[in-house]
């Protein structure tokens, strides 16, 4: 029975040991299976000769091929990752610290000088220990004494109180989500992947854990190619890329521009997307151009590894119909539950099986709100996460998305809490009262506040607080902040009367 | 050029458009901020970029802006 992921690594760069793994647009930056296998091997032996086990280590770097060797490096160690990334907000970071406590970071050369100001007792820099002496008797040492359940990453997401979460996977979860995943979708070591989500999410496990199980390839191409879409098309085409697991808005970012009445990618025969909803006439762009490609529309939180549903676009939809969500990855049950805990034909999503993650990092109270017992079983003790999605079944025993149950918003592929920009507008003087809102027609997050301070000034201590996704495209002073008759802040008033 | 100044000062009231350079090589505009003045640019100038001039060297300044919309406005 497998029991850690770097047996994928091993397995590939047995049968693979000079096909690329790993590439950055530019020749030359690219790693191989076994050179990936020989680096993270020298990374895990230079940790635990620091002494450093079961500890937290966090990767700061930009992304590139490396930065991914360094996350196995990490998990060699027995240790697990965290990646930050340079252009988050510092005020962000400082808060992912406070209660990660990592024991060391890795970090390239290039964000060396931020990463020693980070307050980290041990900093090490890539290049000085990826090439390094790998010590195989205290490697195996590890491994032997490792359980499956043994943490591999802590995945921050946002959340509500201004401090974000962080999700903790363990080798387990990310096996059962890695088999489940090719085993829908059908990878292959033919597959070439572009990627396109930042490393410091899950959501690049897509790419990354397939590849490494069946030896396919993935690409990182520069993120500025997201904005202009002839130019990634052109990468697209010149590497060859036949797979991509994308948020919706990259693709719609091609489609609305009218890149793809110019040119068409066209190697790609998987077309994976998800995390947002895909508006139906950026969708049939997409099928028109690519009428031999396959679709797929993948559901799933952090919180369940990645990727818990997926359906197929095996037929037309009608104008109305939205995209179903379809059915669970195999091993994962979906259940719809009502405010009581009863099984509901609309309900609430909640997610059983091996995927569930292990909750919150070093909080307890949030994991237990939302890892809980399943109510369907009193008998055991058995943990299902509840989603804060609503879902229902339609006439084909598809599942499809309702919306969400609370503040939680998904925007340009991100998962924000309205109340995380909320607090972080409370902590800027002169201010007072703060609502946001997202208006969903527009995709737009608007802020109202009550105060002293200046409405440009509070978007520029914003800009300092907030990852540039979280940040309102609005900020608006009013007088009085609208209550209902029972005095709640009446969040709709603002979305009617815009 | 005011019209396009203040199209890009809405989206960035912190940029300073009339002596910024390197928009994107700064990484300053990202890709919704690309989106919305090719929308503006549609609705204020009635000029309609084509996804071939939508490229990092037509968006990394005001002036290289400005110097496309005028050149698609005289075709």
């Amino acid at each position: 029975m497998q029991k850690n992921i770097l047996e994928y690594l091993e397995a590939s760069a047995e049968r693979y040991p000079e096909k690329i793994y790993l590439a950055n647009e530019k020749d030359g930056e690219e790693m191989t299976f076994s050179h990936t296998l020989s680096s993270a091997k020298a990374i895990g032996s230079h940790l635990l000769g620091e002494g450093l086990y079961k500890n937290g280590v966090v990767i700061f770097m930009d992304k590139s091929p490396k930065t991914v060797t360094a996350f196995w490096g990490v998990v060699y160690a027995g240790c697990y990752y965290a990646c930050l990334d340079g252009q988050m907000p510092r005020a962000r970071i400082d808060a992912i610290l406070e209660f990660l406590h990592p024991s060391a970071v890795i970090c390239d050369k290039r964000n060396e000088k931020t990463a020693r100001e980070l307050g980290i007792e041990r900093v090490f820099i890539y290049d000085d220990i990826a090439e390094g002496a790998v010590n195989d008797e205290k490697l195996s040492a590890v491994r032997a004494g490792q359980c499956d359940i043994d943490p591999i990453y802590v995945v921050f997401t946002s959340g509500s109180t201004g401090v974000p979460k962080g999700v903790v996977a363990c080798h387990r979860s990310v096996i059962d989500y890695t088999e489940s995943l090719v085993k829908a979708i059908g990878f292959s070591e033919k597959t070439v992947f572009a990627n396109q989500t930042p490393l410091y999410f899950d959501a690049p496990l897509k790419e990354l854990m397939p590849a490494m199980k069946m030896g396919g390839t993935v690409y990182f191409p520069p993120k500025m190619y997201f904005s202009f879409p002839m130019k990634l098309i052109d990468f697209l085409n010149e590497k060859k890329i036949n797979t991509v697991c994308w948020v919706v808005s990259a693709f719609t970012q091609i489609s609305s521009l009218g890149a793809l009445e110019k040119k068409v990618p066209e190697h790609l025969t998987t077309v994976a997307f998800g995390s947002e909803v895909f508006p139906k006439g950026e969708y049939a762009k997409w099928r028109r151009a690519l009428p031999d490609a396959v679709f797929y529309n993948l559901y799933g939180p952090t919180e369940a590894t990645g990727m818990s549903c997926y359906w197929r676009a095996d037929r037309e939809l009608s104008e109305d119909e939205p995209i179903p969500i379809g059915r669970p990855f195999d091993n994962t049950e979906i259940l719809l539950l009502d405010g009581e805990g009863r099984e509901s034909s609309e309900g609430e999503i909640y997610i059983r099986g091996t995927s569930v993650t292990m909750g919150y990092f070093n909080a307890p109270e949030k994991t237990n709100e939302a890892f809980v017992r399943n109510p369907l079983r009193p008998e055991f003790s058995e943990i299902i996460y509840k989603t804060g999605d609503i879902g229902k079944y339609n006439d084909r025993g598809e599942l499809v998305f309702v919306s969400r149950a609370d503040n939680q918003i998904k925007h340009m592929g991100h998962r924000i809490e309205l109340g995380e920009i909320e607090a972080a507008a409370h902590k800027t003087e002169g201010v007072r009262e703060v609502c946001c809102v997202y208006d969903r027609e527009n995709k737009k997050i608007k802020l109202f506040y009550v105060g002293e301070t200046e409405e440009s000034d509070l978007l520029r201590a914003l800009c300092d607080a907030l990852p540039r996704y979280m940040l309102p495209s609005e900020c608006n002073r009013i007088t009085v902040m609208p209550r209902t008759d029972n005095g709640k802040l009446d969040r709709k008033s603002f979305l009617n009367n815009k | 050029m005011e019209k396009l100044i203040s199209i890009l000062s809405e989206l960035h009231p912190e940029v300073n458009f009339e002596i910024t350079e390197g928009l994107i090589d700064e990484g300053i505009l990202d890709s919704l901020d690309i989106v919305k003045i090719v929308t503006a640019i549609d609705s204020e100038f009635d000029v309609l970029i084509p996804a071939e001039e939508i490229v990092p060297e037509n968006f990394n300044s005001a002036k290289a802006l400005m110097e496309l919309v005028e050149r698609l406005e005289e075709e």
